[in-house]
């Protein structure tokens, strides 16, 4: 073929010609430049003044930081080094991180329960975040409650062992009745379980100081592990619960129904401060004097049922959001309600209301803060209260505050980033 | 024993960095503790806030609150408290920047005040401009740490609350030198511990416990010559309080060396208030209202007979 063009046709080349580099302005840095910040006078304009922003910040920052003190015993001895110099009196962190993150009152020979505590829930909420992960993890998941609470509150191990065989029992009885129907086995999961904590509850007292850590009482707890307990067990409450009462607002059945529409609606009326005050002040009112309802269990139960509430609601959108035949599919299919919903349901359901659940979640868990209103000594309460009050450190607050500010933002940054995440695993419109 | 304090105020009440919990207030509690179980260890600190405290000694949650709660009609009528007597005499003032050349609260006409909400110092300032004929603007704050930095930043000219709040809160300044609290006194702000009403017996105890350590100091009974003392004396009286002579001890119930053992915890009230408030503390209090009344002072405790 080439042959008879060349001839025909002379000035036609036949070889290609070598590549060459595009011209300078438009590669590499100079082009990424032009692109991205020097974009018309308009976008110049706005990166000129960006970089002065970033220079006016970190010009104040830098020299703060890295010219900060980090190991003197008082603010007072901090300021005398400093001598007028610009820096941080990070002081404060390496003398008191321990209270920081543990409370004040813990013991500190016994920090190392908190930390394993610390790292066993990393594996037991690996199956649950990650579903490429072998589920004979989720056994860990299970347990974890039960371990966690052993090493946190310490005492005997046979209290948690007894309340795990309480669920074993209550499990074996619902497999055996489950056949007859779903609600009959729910009954003999309670009746059963009931059966086994109250015997267990013999036995506990009983075994005493069988393979006992020291106990610590929950008034004791503080600090940021305060806001992790709070935070991880009452977002793992009220994501079930919150699925439950969406489902009792969708129900046909009216008493149900109304039960949790007025649950719902009751506290989403109601400021969660408000219910901690009730939690902390008006519930003593009605106990007998002398007996103290552990103040950890009942603040739980107020921020579980403040946010299974909004949970429920999020979850609801995604229930309304799932196109009527879906249900349809999954009735011709013969499935019964309990199997429609956990098999077709609730998983498209749950996939829609991922963004709303999490921002739920990072709500939540900020919002624990609002315990040192209560004279919980969580991480701002002991920021506030005892650190703030004490003649060496009276008058510290940007070391304070900051650290404060970078430990929750790795929380919920991480939170955040691993809902994108999700997110992007369970996309199906990628076609 | 439970015993209700703040969840932190310089010098009155604050966990060291062990978990130890310290102050004046504190003192207090373990006198109490000392005096009725024999063990100044013997307490568990509630730390309360401003907005619980009444409700968890109501609760009996605390069995005494010892949280510079100053003494009302209405808190000690209406809301059933008996207070136990008077630990620190307070009283609201002003502090200023030495800059702003004011040397009288009545020269403050116009000025922006620094004030926390919800507090009697929030209408005690309202009366005290008011009589005075002169006008303020309020900045509102919620708590004394909140205050520290705005009044530095000059968000206010002027920052009012207790005297000893003032002083805590100056020493705490990178230039105390720079700011000066003024010399009126607005209100008065008596603190004490106080009990429920319902069980006078134990209002007694504590009652009479920290009459005790106020006596001690006027007596010169120390922590330090309490043992010598305790030996035997001259003074009937030191002999009454220590119970090497009567039965005082006997009518409250206790032990006869009660008041020995809530002396020899922190020492007497004058050593409690050197050592957690007084002059050589970064604090700085000097005893003013609160010297013994021999010394010009207010206290004055009831004769131990």
């Amino acid at each position: 073929m080439s042959d008879t063009h060349a001839q025909t046709v002379a000035y036609v080349r036949d070889t290609m010609l070598p590549q060459q580099t595009p011209p300078a302005s438009q590669t590499g840095v100079v082009h990424w430049m032009r692109e991205n910040l020097f974009k018309g006078w308009f976008n110049t304009i706005l990166t000129l003044l960006a970089v002065l922003v970033i220079y006016r910040l970190l010009s104040g920052a830098l020299p703060w930081f890295l010219g900060g003190i980090w190991t003197t015993d008082s603010l007072a001895e901090c300021r005398d080094i400093l001598q007028g110099a610009t820096g941080g009196c990070f002081s404060v962190l390496t003398e008191r991180w321990n209270q920081l993150l543990f409370g004040f009152k813990y013991p500190p020979d016994q920090y190392w329960r908190l930390i394993l505590a610390f790292v066993l829930l990393g594996g037991a909420a690996a199956p649950v975040l990650f579903n490429h992960l072998p589920r004979k993890m989720l056994y860990i998941t299970m347990l974890y409650p039960f371990v966690a609470f052993w090493l946190i509150w310490g005492g005997t191990i046979i209290a948690p062992l007894m309340a795990l065989a309480g669920f074993v029992a209550g499990y074996m009885a619902f497999k055996k009745v489950e056949y007859q129907s779903f609600a009959m086995g729910a009954l003999a999961f309670v009746v059963a379980a009931a059966v086994a904590w109250f015997i267990g509850g013999f036995i506990a007292n009983a075994a005493g100081g069988f393979l006992a850590l020291e106990p610590v009482a929950s008034r004791d707890m503080g600090g940021f592990m305060l806001n992790m307990i709070l935070g991880v067990v009452c977002v793992s409450l009220s994501l079930p619960i919150g699925i439950v009462l969406a489902l009792g607002r969708q129900s046909d059945m009216p008493i149900i129904k109304w039960i949790c529409v007025l649950f719902i609606e009751f506290i989403r009326g109601v400021p969660l401060i408000t219910l901690l005050f009730v939690a902390n002040v008006v519930l003593a009112y009605f106990l007998p004097p002398g007996t103290s309802f552990d103040l950890i269990i009942r603040v739980i139960i107020m921020i579980t049922a403040f946010s299974s509430a909004y949970i429920a609601e999020v979850i609801r959108g995604g229930l309304a959001a799932l196109p009527r035949g879906q249900y349809e599919a999954a009735d011709s299919l013969g499935l019964d309600y309990a199997q429609a919903t956990r098999l077709i349901i609730m998983p498209q359901a749950l996939k829609i209301s991922i963004p709303g659940i999490v921002n739920v979640a990072v709500g939540l868990f900020k919002d624990t803060t609002l315990v040192s209103v209560i004279s919980m000594f969580d991480l701002v309460g002991m920021i506030r209260g005892p650190i703030l009050a004490s003649t060496e450190w009276n008058g510290v607050y940007w070391e304070l505050w900051g650290f404060a500010v970078f430990l929750f933002f790795i929380v919920c940054y991480s939170i955040s980033q691993y809902s994108q995440w999700l997110e992007r695993q369970l996309q199906t419109d990628h076609h | 024993m439970n015993c209700g304090v703040t969840t932190g105020l310089v010098g009155f009440a604050a966990p060291d960095a062990n978990g130890n919990w310290d102050g004046f207030d504190v003192g207090v509690c373990r006198a109490v503790a000392a005096a009725v179980l024999g063990d100044p260890t013997a307490v568990e600190f509630v730390p309360t806030t401003g907005k619980t405290r009444f409700t968890a000694l109501a609760s009996g949650e605390i069995d005494l609150l010892a949280r510079n709660t100053t003494w009302t009609f209405s808190r000690d009528v209406d809301l059933k408290f008996e207070f136990v007597g008077i630990n620190y005499y307070d009283g609201q003032g002003f502090m200023v920047p030495k800059d702003l050349g004011v040397s009288s609260a009545k020269e403050l006409d116009g000025a922006t005040v620094c004030i926390q909400t919800g507090t009697t110092t929030e209408l005690n300032l309202a009366d005290f401009f008011r009589k005075n004929n002169i006008s303020y603007e309020p900045v509102p704050i919620e708590t004394n740490a909140e205050a520290q930095p705005l009044y530095l930043e000059g968000a206010c000219d002027v920052y009012t609350t207790d005297a000893s709040g003032l002083a805590a809160t100056r020493a705490a300044f990178e230039n105390p030198g720079d700011h000066v609290v003024l010399p009126e006194i607005i209100s008065k702000e008596p603190l004490g511990p106080l009990v429920r009403h319902g069980d006078n017996d134990w209002a007694d105890v504590s009652r009479w416990v920290l009459n005790a350590l106020i006596a001690a100091e006027e007596l010169g009974v120390t922590s330090a010559n309490i043992d010598e003392l305790m030996a035997g004396t001259d003074n009937p009286e030191i002999n009454r309080l220590l119970g090497t002579e009567g039965n005082l001890g006997e009518m409250l119930g206790l032990e006869a060396d009660w008041a020995a053992n809530a002396i020899k915890v922190g020492g007497n009230y004058g050593e409690l208030f050197e050592k957690n408030i007084g002059e050589n503390t970064p604090i700085g209090l000097s005893r003013g209202l609160n010297a013994q009344w021999t010394d010009g002072g207010l206290l004055y405790s009831p004769p131990f007979r």
